[in-house]
C-alpha cells in the first residue's frame, strides 16, 4: 500500500511549495518500481478549470430571478472575469445607475441594449449618447443544490 | 543608454477600490477613515475640494456629512490588500523585475525590455488596470527610482505639457526642461526627504528638487548622511537604489489598538492583550522568525486632559528566543500585570515583538527548553495557523482572549470584503 502525503504552504513562499512524500508499508524490493507510478498526475483542480485570469476573476451572489431562462437562479454565486471583451449574446455584470445588474447583451445594428431572462422583465435599450459600463463577463453559474459549511 | 524605472501608483487607491464595488460612490466627496474611525486617511478629488485635510479627526468632518453629502468610511483593509496584490501581480505581467513598494505603489524597471515606444506600453498597463480591476493608475518613468518618484507630483500638478493622461516620461527631456520641472517642486517632496530633513535643507538654501540636484552630494553626505547623498546623485540621474527583491524581514513586530471605549479592569486589558499577542505571533511565524522580548504598553486617552493620565510601558524578556503564542502571551500577560493600576480610563494597549532574528540563526541556549515539547509546541502552532488561515481568524484563539470584548474597535461603516469571505460577496440585481 503506498501513501501520498503532502505538506501545503500556508503563506507564499520563494521555496517551491509542496513535499509530496510516498510511503510504502510494505518493503519494496528494488528494481520493481509501482506501474502506477509513470501515470501520477496532480489531482484536479476546480480553481484552475474554471478560473483562467485570477487576477481579474471576482465572484458575485445573485438576487432576483430575472434571469432564470439562462438557467441563473436567486442565491447562485457568478464568477466574473473582467478580463475578457464583452460581445454579443454574453451574460455580463452590468453597472446602470450606481447598481450592478446581471443581463444578456446584445449588440446588433439596432444598437445596443441589455436583456434578461424572463418575459416578465423588459429590455434596457441604451441611447447613443448613454456610455454602457460593463463590470465583468459571467463565465459560469454556480448553482448549489445542498448548501455545504459556507 | 540610461536604465529605465517606472513607478505605478493607484489614484486615491483605498476610495477608489471602495468605488469598483460601490459606483454609487463615483463624483460623490467620499473619505476612507483609519481603524477605529478616527482620522481620514483616503480622500476622494471630491472630498479634497471640500478642504478636506489629510489626517483630519473624524469629529471635524460630520458637518460635511450633513451638508455637502460627504460619505465617510471606515477602513477595509481585507478588501484593500487583497485589491492591491492583485495590482502588483497584473504590474508584474508586464516586466519581471517588479517590487511592491507600498500598498498602491510599485517600481519595475524596464531596461532590459524591447520598448521602441515607452509611453504606449505605460497606457496599455493603465488600461488593462482599468479594465480589469476598475482603477485608475499613473506611471511615472525616468533613470532612477528618485527622479521617478517626482513624476507623481508632475502628473498631480501638471508641472510639464507632456503630464498628461497618466503617464510622464522624464527621459527624453532636455536637460534645460528637467531642470525646469524640477524648480518646481519643493524639496520636501523628494523622497526621502521628510518633516524633518526638509527645513534643515531650506536653512542651507536648498528649496526645491532642482537645487538639490544641482548640491555638492560629498558635502551633503557629511552634513547629513550616506542616504542623502545618494538623493542628490539619484536626482543627478545616476542609480544608487536598485528594486529590491524582497522586503527585509522587520526588526520589530507590533500591535495595538485604541479601545472602541474606554476599559478599566485587568481582565479586559487581559483580553486584549491577548489577541495583540497572538497577532504578533502568528506575523513572527509567517517572517518564519522568533523573537527575544515582548514589551507591552498601555496608557489613558491624552485627549481626554482633565482625566488622571498614565502611560507605561514594560519588556519582558522571552524565556527563549520563540515564535511561540504561548509563550509570548503568558510573558505579555505577566507583563501587563506589572504595569496594571486601577481607577484609570485606559484608552490604548500594544504588545511589540523585538529581538527577532531568522528561526534556526540564534544563539543555542543551555536553558532551552526540552526540544521534545519544542517540536510538539511548534506542531500545535502550525496547527492552529492552518485552521486559522482556513476557517477564519480567530478560530481558534488562547483563552484569555474570551469575551466580553469592550476593546474591539469601532468600525461601524466598513463596507463588506466582497474579495475575502464567502458570505459578504457583491450582490448583482437579477431583477
Amino acid at each position: 500500500m503506498s501513501h501520498c502525503i503532502v505538506s501545503k504552504t500556508l503563506w507564499p513562499v520563494s521555496e517551491p511549495a509542496a513535499a509530496s512524500i510516498v510511503l510504502f508499508s510494505a518493503r519494496v524490493p528494488a528494481g520493481f518500481p509501482s506501474p502506477a507510478e509513470d501515470h501520477a498526475e496532480a489531482r484536479l483542480d476546480l480553481n484552475e478549470h474554471l478560473i483562467d485570469h485570477p487576477t481579474a476573476t471576482f465572484f458575485v451572489r445573485v438576487s432576483g430571478e430575472s434571469m432564470l431562462g439562462a438557467g441563473i437562479h436567486d442565491g447562485d454565486l457568478l464568477i466574473v472575469d473582467r478580463s475578457l471583451t464583452p460581445s454579443d449574446g454574453d451574460i455580463v455584470i452590468a453597472v446602470i445607475d450606481g447598481e450592478h445588474l446581471v443581463k444578456r447583451l446584445s449588440v446588433s445594428r439596432s444598437g445596443v441594449a441589455l436583456l434578461s431572462e424572463n418575459p416578465a422583465y423588459h429590455p434596457i435599450r441604451l441611447s447613443s449618447d448613454q456610455q454602457l459600463h460593463i463590470w465583468g463577463v459571467v463565465r459560469h453559474c454556480v448553482t448549489s443544490f445542498r448548501r455545504g459549511v459556507r | 543608454m540610461s536604465r529605465i524605472f517606472v513607478l505605478a501608483d493607484l489614484q486615491n487607491a483605498y476610495v477608489s477600490m471602495e468605488r469598483v464595488f460601490r459606483p454609487k460612490l463615483e463624483g460623490v466627496p467620499t473619505v476612507v477613515l483609519s481603524s477605529n474611525d478616527g482620522c481620514a486617511i483616503a480622500r476622494s478629488e471630491e472630498a479634497k475640494s471640500l478642504g478636506v485635510l489629510m489626517g483630519q479627526p473624524y469629529f471635524q468632518l460630520r458637518d460635511l456629512e450633513r451638508q455637502a453629502g460627504l460619505v465617510a468610511l471606515s477602513s477595509n483593509f481585507a478588501l484593500y490588500s487583497d485589491m492591491s496584490q492583485r495590482f502588483v501581480s497584473l504590474l508584474s505581467d508586464f516586466a519581471p523585475d517588479t517590487e511592491q513598494f507600498s500598498i498602491d505603489e510599485v517600481f519595475q524597471e524596464w531596461t532590459e525590455l524591447p520598448l521602441p515606444d515607452r509611453t504606449a506600453y505605460a497606457q496599455r498597463i493603465r488600461q488593462q488596470v482599468r479594465q480589469w480591476l476598475g482603477l485608475p493608475i499613473r506611471l511615472s518613468i525616468a533613470q532612477t527610482k528618485t527622479i521617478a518618484k517626482l513624476g507623481q507630483v508632475v502628473l498631480k500638478k501638471r508641472l510639464h505639457p507632456a503630464a498628461v493622461d497618466g503617464v510622464f516620461d522624464f527621459i527624453p527631456l532636455p536637460v534645460s526642461e528637467l531642470e525646469a520641472v524640477m524648480a518646481q517642486i519643493p524639496v520636501g517632496d523628494v523622497w526621502g526627504i521628510g518633516r524633518q530633513l526638509a527645513p534643515k535643507l531650506q536653512g542651507l538654501g536648498i528649496q526645491t528638487a532642482l537645487d538639490l540636484r544641482l548640491a555638492d552630494a560629498g558635502q551633503l553626505q557629511r552634513t547629513f548622511s550616506v542616504v542623502m547623498a545618494r538623493t542628490v546623485r539619484e536626482l543627478q540621474g545616476e542609480v544608487c537604489i536598485e528594486l529590491e527583491d524582497a522586503p527585509p524581514p522587520k526588526q520589530q513586530i507590533m500591535c495595538s489598538r485604541s479601545f472602541g471605549q474606554p476599559l478599566y479592569e485587568l481582565t479586559e486589558l487581559s483580553g486584549a492583550v491577548t489577541h495583540y499577542a497572538g497577532r504578533v505571533a502568528e506575523k513572527l511565524r509567517r517572517q518564519r522568525a522568533i523573537a527575544g522580548q515582548v514589551m507591552v504598553f498601555i496608557r489613558t486617552s491624552p485627549f481626554r486632559r482633565k482625566e488622571p493620565q498614565y502611560s507605561n510601558s514594560i519588556v519582558v524578556p522571552l524565556p527563549a528566543n520563540c515564535s511561540d503564542t504561548l509563550a509570548i502571551t503568558h510573558a505579555s500577560l505577566t507583563g501587563l500585570k506589572q504595569l496594571y493600576r486601577s481607577g484609570f480610563a485606559y484608552a490604548k494597549a500594544g504588545v511589540m515583538l523585538m529581538d527577532i532574528c531568522t528561526a534556526g540563526a540564534g544563539q543555542g541556549d543551555l536553558f532551552a527548553p526540552d526540544p521534545v515539547e519544542t517540536a510538539r509546541r511548534e506542531k500545535l502552532m502550525q496547527t492552529m495557523d492552518l485552521i486559522n488561515r482556513q476557517l477564519g481568524r480567530g478560530t481558534i484563539r488562547v483563552a484569555s482572549e474570551a469575551r466580553p470584548k469592550g476593546w474591539e474597535m469601532r468600525q461601524t461603516r466598513r463596507t463588506p470584503a466582497y474579495t475575502t469571505r464567502w458570505n459578504e460577496l457583491l450582490i448583482v440585481k437579477a431583477s
